[in-house]
């Protein structure tokens, strides 16, 4: 396999890059540290609403919520896709090649973490992946990890709800996803797989990688961040203000009841609700905080959450068109029982 | 006469990139075809797996990103 680096003229911003990026950074920080404070002086100062009132503690909720996810994500997001940038599967394809099935489903898994994933590419991906002789579980490894386990999702974890759960989830995905690529490899599906991408393994595949410049990188991160945040605010608006209306009004057991211990179907129940949702992982934080602070489970809740990334209808429609009936119904299942196994590990673990 | 073609399944991103392209052949005042490929194999077949691609007189110049209708032209103009 040869890789081609291609050059290309460069685009010089207005004022030094190191200076803007600086700035920006110093005043996400202070909007950060100052944020809580200033939310809550809103609530209870200038609005005068009352401390410990239904109205005043889910309107607090939401005003320093908003403001916090909003950073979190908009930052996180542009640092994350200005790191992912270095990473393109094309680059990613070649340590793949070549490995044994527990060695590349670890790799898979672990680089499906930082390389960027769009369902719409995963056609792409997934014959570029075979026709290399990336061995088949390999390359399932890796279409599990990639969408479910994203730095993004871990850095909202970890910034709302510390570095356990984070890692809780991150061990969670990539569990799922080496054992899924562990049994799809054994089981030997090949058959499964379209025939034409069969016939395409072998010729002389050439992965090209397009040099980049900073100011490239930059301006896709931010253009991606803008387009990634727009797309989410109403999810967010809604998830934050479920979450404040769940904070200040709803008496924990209702959640409880559906979600919580004492119901044994929760964890497949809240994967079934999941199916028909799909969200981008970060768009699943506000609805993941709300159900956690109201007291479900931990197992139940990153279920919830890696069922909402991971089994994706739109992206099974997609795949259909490289793999047979028989295959993506192996996939589906595969991926959901591993997530139900993992919600039931947990809640049994934190308890 | 200039061959520019946009990679991928015609996905938002991918007519994005079209229009871009579209833009930056009036912009760049050249004569050329944009021609949208969305034949999975063929994209693969091209070295790029993560869409949208783009190709300009099939050399691929950038993959998994919408460059600007600027950029497009300065490619243009460049080659």
């Amino acid at each position: 396999m040869t890789t081609t680096a291609l050059s290309r003229p460069g685009r010089f911003p207005r004022l030094p890059l190191p200076v803007v990026a600086g700035a920006a950074a110093a005043a996400w920080l202070v909007a950060w540290i100052v944020e809580a404070p200033a939310a809550d002086w809103f609530t209870f100062s200038v609005l005068n609403l009352e401390h410990g009132s239904h109205f005043g503690e889910a309107v607090g909720f939401f005003l320093e919520d908003m403001p916090k996810v909003l950073l979190l994500l908009s930052g996180i997001v542009t640092v994350v896709t200005l790191i992912r940038s270095f990473f393109p599967p094309e680059r990613i394809r070649p340590l793949l090649v070549g490995r044994g099935l527990l060695p590349g489903s670890l790799a898979a898994a672990g680089v499906g973490v930082i390389t960027p994933f769009c369902s719409c590419s995963a056609v792409p991906l997934f014959i570029g992946f075979v026709e290399a002789g990336v061995p088949l579980g390999v390359t399932f490894a890796f279409l599990i990890s990639s969408p479910m386990v994203n730095e993004v999702a871990l850095v909202m974890l970890w910034g709302l709800f510390g570095p356990w759960i984070a890692l809780a989830y991150m061990d969670a995905g990539l569990t799922v996803a080496v054992v899924g690529g562990l049994i799809i490899g054994k089981l030997g599906l090949e058959r499964y797989v379209e025939d034409y991408v069969w016939e395409l393994q072998g010729r002389p595949s050439t992965a090209i990688v397009v040099k980049l410049s900073w100011s490239d990188r930059l301006t896709d991160a931010l253009a991606y961040t803008r387009t990634l945040v727009r797309k989410l605010l109403p999810y967010l608006v809604v998830g934050i203000g479920l979450g404040a209306l769940i904070h200040g009004y709803a008496p924990t057991d209702l959640v409880a009841a559906i979600g919580g211990r004492s119901n044994p179907l929760a964890v497949p129940l809240v994967v079934l609700m999941a199916v028909p949702m799909y969200s981008n992982a970060a768009g699943t934080i506000p609805i993941v905080q709300a159900l956690l602070g109201k007291g479900m489970p931990l197992g139940t809740t990153l279920a919830f959450m890696m069922a909402v990334t991971a089994i994706s209808l739109p992206e099974f429609v997609i795949l259909r068109r490289v793999m047979k009936l028989p295959l993506l119904a192996v996939f589906i299942g595969v991926v959901s029982t591993g997530i139900i196994g993992i919600g039931y590990l947990f809640n049994f673990l934190a308890n | 006469m200039r061959t520019i073609e946009v990679l991928g399944s015609g996905c938002a991103n991918c007519n994005r990139l079209e229009a871009n392209a579209r833009e930056a052949v009036t912009m760049a005042g050249v004569e050329a075809e944009v021609l949208h490929v969305t034949d999975p194999r063929e994209i693969v077949g091209r070295g790029v797996m993560s869409t949208p691609g783009l190709v300009i007189d099939g050399k691929v110049v950038s993959a998994g990103r919408i460059p600007s209708a600027g950029d497009i032209a300065a490619w243009l103009n460049e080659g």
